[in-house]
């Protein structure tokens, strides 16, 4: 059974109560942060921000003001391309939940699993280590739903199966559904009522073709020991 | 609250967060929700979603809250007052208010004393102005009474001289022009904001209304908040579900703190603090028990006399005794025509007349209107107790900019205390639940719970008067004071408060039955004024009962669907959920929405059913019926407030430092009994000053609270807000040469603080009487003491200015003028 999230940015506040309870939850540090001129913060996703809010401010046609509140974070493809891609099989999808999780241990902080992203979302911790939204799979295993979905104090983040997520957004006719069929059908979808470009996500995330050859082989060499770097990684994917 | 307590009789939110989802439009002004109330967003947007909802935002700044609004209005701070009289004026003229609510449930009909005069007559004034002192003499401010002393009415509204004929008339120059040409609002978007408004003065449609401190912190706060309670009278929206006028307040507890009489003119319970001319008991029941005429209200505060003498039971015990006055004279009294609030304080430690100040959870370096003053006022205190979570910027003043450690001589003392879920006890919300909550970890260290401090410093206190005597020591000496022996045990002063017989009764003179001395009180309506009652807060009387704590309960049963929750926690009065229900509900006891019926009138069994009624009498037109204000004594909800300092009626005065004229009336351009501080370090600009050309707002965001004490000392929402910032337009920006990012310099004639601007698109320069008005907008959750790089910056409340609402003396930190300068 694929669990999920979905994101409805319609009903979003932009409290970052979600942001606040995946550090608690996950006992990440905060970051040394400045104004720089938003409210946004931290100004990118990190080793220890795994979830954050974009504010975006817009003007529409007609000269009104719109404030948009968007989440970023993993979205658990379906056909996860940084779990095609890792050397070592430090990226795993849960066969139980769909949720791709990690493993610290394992991970060799090629980056690869970044390089590959069609979302661009894995980032490292100071060891190099991969870090991202693991969707809470040690709260879900134990029945319990992420962090972020149970703060969230005006139903903007839902977690639930992903089959009933689709139903209840379909039932609440929002005009697109992003990641009901994107990518082997996403695990984080976002319910919206514009065009996904509007809320500034990618609209038609892709997966490079050629990476299932990329990492089998990747694969082989970690196999045998050869190591595989950051700089080897960059040049192969540029 | 005190525009609340005038308009319909007690100064409490009239309904529940929850009761949000039941309305049909939703007016946000005065505060923002979204980020300073998040969790009621969600009963907003299931409004909006659920019933079709219209959410309409007016703010200076494009909020949060704007972002999920149906209709945005941008409006110059300080003009709250135009934009509500223009909305009567629309709802009068284009006769929609409800016409059968107005006439049986307000005094719209009741006659005024011909006698008085309003701002139109007399130029900005309201009869009875005397300029020297600056104050009201309210002679004229009466209605016309018949020859039984009940106030004349003409149910027909059309007596020049009736409420609703002066109502009318007041507003009558507050026309969209007007009101676009004060707010800077465009026509179109105030017109669009009225009719949708205006469309609830039906029986079935309800609006709502959420404010907080952007309606209150004004010289006109309490008639910003009265201006919206007469609206939602015309529009017969109070009392309803998804109705009323709720008061979002600022602090989780704020609502059981002004319960239990933390200002300094009401004791526990909305009783008035006794003045020095009421000298005895006897005196101060005939000055503060309001007294009807009118046949069908119940006036419930002819009780006061029961509540008093419990209270003083409570407080003194055995040695309150009907010939000593049960100890009346060992309460503190006020002087007469003295005010005693916050800012007195600090004026008086600048005078040099107060020597010693506890500053008990609170960090007024950075929390009070021009903050600048208050340090300085520090410096002359002998001591300073401060009881805090953390050492404050209070606690550190004397190390602060601008202070040399070495010439303060102020002694400080910095006691630990425990936060909220290091200690037991209740809270009580916005919407008046007390809810009983249980220590979840022991505090750290010494740290201890506020009572405990409390208890530790009264008891020793007391040792010292037991030992050394003193002046006066029988206000210490005889307080009866058992809460525990070694620890406070908070269900003591809970039962306390809920209140006990006093000694055995056999037959209870209201109900007839038999109660044991020691026994708890059922609730307040057995409460008696000879002594065999003691209560320590009349409101809170019912919420522990003999059969238990009831803010304990956690019923999660809602048969009405409205929301109500009725088993979860308690709420006062008497569990009652939705103040003014009676008014939901038409003489007969018909709701008007039977859709959404709060309370209905059962003719079978005689009974009312749903939530727990504003007085369990029959309906109005029934025998023995009663009016639905039943804490005011006509009955009714007032739409002429004589009660208030500053008039009966609404009417728009600029702010006090405001850089516009008054177009409505030139000879009185602020508020004419505004309160305003008058130490050599209280500055102020009067009249447009081009030193100081941009009107400034403050606000919270979601991150911090209040002065940022506790939040700066958490590193998860620093790392969100970790700066002081000052948000302005990309026009003002343009003009400046300011980027988003860059770091200015804010100044005002008190004093100059550093933010980071931030550049946005969500404020716009308004175009107000021909010029253009640009506003800046500023938190003011930042201290110099911590983070202790200084990286912070410092409070927002060193620019904000020494003028006051003349009932409350809150502060208008809601308008004031600054300068923006880049820093170099």
């Amino acid at each position: 059974m694929r669990y999920g999230l979905l994101i409805v940015p319609d009903l979003c506040i932009g409290c970052r109560a979600c942001q606040v309870a995946c550090k608690s939850w996950n006992g990440l540090p905060a970051e040394k942060t400045k104004n720089r001129g938003t409210h946004e913060n931290p100004l990118d996703l990190t080793g220890y921000t795994y979830n954050r809010i974009r504010y975006i401010e817009k003007i529409t046609p007609k000269g009104e003001v719109q404030w948009l509140f968007v989440s970023q974070r993993c979205r658990h493809c379906g056909e996860a391309a940084c779990v095609k891609v890792c050397p070592v099989g430090a990226i795993q999808k849960d066969e139980a939940t769909g949720i791709v999780f990690y493993d610290k241990n394992t991970c060799i902080g090629c980056q690869a699993c970044n390089q590959a992203c069609p979302f661009k979302i894995p980032r490292y911790d100071k060891e190099g280590k991969v870090s991202k939204c693991h969707m809470c799979i040690d709260r879900v295993k134990a029945w319990l739903v992420p962090a972020c979905a149970k703060t969230c104090p005006t139903g903007a983040i839902r977690f639930g199966k992903r089959e009933e997520l689709l139903d209840w957004a379909k039932k609440e006719r929002y005009k697109v559904i992003h990641g009901e069929k994107e990518l082997g059908e996403l695990g984080v979808m976002f319910a919206l009522s514009q065009e996904p470009k509007y809320y500034e996500l990618v609209e038609k995330p892709v997966v490079r073709e050629d990476l299932i050859a990329l990492g089998q082989i990747l694969r082989v060499l970690a196999a045998k020991k050869v190591p595989i770097t950051k700089s080897i990684i960059k040049r192969l994917f540029a | 609250m005190a525009a609340l307590a005038e308009s319909f009789g007690r100064g409490a939110m009239t309904n529940q967060y929850n009761d949000l989802k039941n309305a049909d439009v939703i007016l946000v002004m005065g505060g923002n929700p979204a980020e300073n109330h998040p969790v009621s967003m969600k009963c907003i947007l299931k409004a909006k979603k659920e019933r079709g909802a219209k959410l309409i935002v007016v703010d200076p700044k494009f909020t949060k809250t704007a972002a999920k609004a149906d209709l945005y209005i941008p409006i110059r701070p300080g003009s709250d007052i135009a934009f509500l009289g223009g909305l009567i004026k629309y709802i009068i003229d284009n006769e929609l208010y409800f016409k059968d609510y107005v006439v049986n449930y307000t005094d719209a009909s009741f006659l005024v004393d011909p006698n008085f005069k309003g701002p139109e007559d007399l130029e900005g004034v309201f009869s009875g102005y005397d300029p020297k002192s600056r104050k009201y003499d309210k002679a004229t401010w009466k209605y016309q009474l018949d020859e039984n002393g009940v106030p004349k009415k003409d149910p027909s509204l059309k007596d020049p001289n009736c409420v609703f004929q002066l109502l009318k008339r007041h507003y009558s120059r507050y026309t969209l022009d007007m009101v676009s040409e004060i707010t800077g609002a465009p026509k179109d978007k105030i017109l669009k904001a009225y009719e949708i408004i205006a469309s609830t003065g039906k029986p079935n449609k309800v609006a709502t209304v959420c404010y907080a401190m952007g309606w209150t912190q004004h010289t006109v706060g309490v008639q910003n908040i009265r201006a919206m309670s007469i609206a939602q009278l015309l529009l017969g929206n109070i009392g309803m579900a998804g109705g009323g006028i709720n008061a979002l307040r600022g602090e989780s507890n704020v609502q059981g703190s002004t319960d239990q009489g933390l200002l300094y003119h009401i004791l526990p319970g909305y009783l008035p603090v006794p003045k020095a001319s009421e000298k005895d008991l006897k005196t101060y029941f005939e000055k503060n028990t309001p007294t009807t005429k009118e046949p069908k209200s119940l006036n419930w505060w002819k009780n006061r006399p029961k509540y008093i003498v419990s209270l003083l039971k409570a407080f003194f015990g055995d040695n309150a005794t009907k010939e000593n006055d049960f100890c009346y004279d060992l309460l503190p009294k006020v002087d007469d025509g003295k005010t005693y609030s916050w800012y007195d304080l600090f004026d008086a430690m600048i005078k040099g007349k107060v020597k010693g100040f506890f500053a008990w959870g609170q960090n007024p370096a950075c929390s009070s209107a021009n903050a600048g003053k208050v340090r300085e006022a520090l410096v002359k205190l002998d001591w300073l107790v401060h009881v805090n979570l953390w050492d404050t910027e209070t606690s550190s003043f004397w190390k602060g900019p601008g202070m040399d450690p070495k010439k303060i001589k102020t002694e400080v003392f910095l006691l630990p205390c425990a936060c909220s879920v290091e200690k037991g006890g209740s809270v009580t919300n916005s919407g008046r639940i007390a809810q009983w909550r249980y220590k979840a970890v022991e505090p750290p260290g010494e740290a201890k719970p506020d009572a405990e401090i409390i208890d530790e410093l009264f008891k020793r206190i007391r040792a010292l008067y037991q030992r050394e005597g003193g002046a006066f020591p029988d206000p210490i000496l005889k307080l009866n004071w058992d809460y525990g022996k070694d620890h406070v045990d908070t269900k003591l002063i809970a039962k306390e408060m809920n209140g006990y017989f006093t000694t055995d009764i056999l037959e209870h003179p209201i109900n007839k039955k038999a109660y044991r001395k020691g026994e708890q009180v059922p609730n307040f309506t057995l409460l008696l004024d000879d002594g065999r009652t003691a209560c320590g807060n009349w409101i809170y009387s019912g919420s522990f009962p003999a059969e238990g704590n009831l803010m304990a309960r956690r019923g999660k049963e809602d048969p009405t669907g409205l929301g109500l929750f009725s088993n979860w926690a308690w709420c006062w009065p008497l569990n009652r959920r939705i103040l003014y229900n009676r008014a939901s509900v038409d003489p007969y006891g018909k709701p008007w929405d039977p859709e959404r019926a709060v309370i209905k009138w059962d003719d079978q069994v005689k009974k009312w059913v749903g939530d727990v009624p504003d007085g369990p009498q029959p309906p109005l037109a029934m025998e023995g019926g009663v009016l639905p204000f039943i804490m005011k004594p006509s009955g009714m909800g007032t739409i002429f407030g004589v009660g208030l300092s500053d008039g009966p009626f609404p009417t728009h005065y600029e702010p006090v430092e405001s850089p516009f004229p008054n177009v409505l009336y030139k000879k009185v351009r602020f508020n004419p009994v505004a309160k305003i501080s008058d130490t050599p370090l209280d500055k102020l600009i009067l009249g447009a000053d081009p030193k100081y050309p941009y009107v400034a707002t403050t606000y919270r965001v979601t991150e911090h609270w209040q002065t940022g004490v506790m939040t700066r000392h958490t590193d998860w929402l620093l790392e969100l807000e970790p700066q002081m910032f000052v948000e302005i337009s990309r026009e003002l920006a343009r003009k400046l040469g300011i980027k988003s990012g860059d770091k200015v310099w804010v100044i005002s004639p008190r004093g100059k603080v550093w933010a980071i601007a931030i550049v946005t698109s969500r404020i716009k320069p308004l175009k107000v009487m021909g010029h253009t008005c640009h506003v800046v907008g500023l938190p003011w959750h930042y201290g110099w003491r911590w983070p202790e790089d200084g990286s912070g910056g410092d409070s927002a409340n060193l620019l904000t200015p020494p003028t006051y609402d003349p009932n409350t003396m809150i502060q208008e930190t809601k308008c004031f003028a600054v300068n923006i300068v880049k820093a170099k």
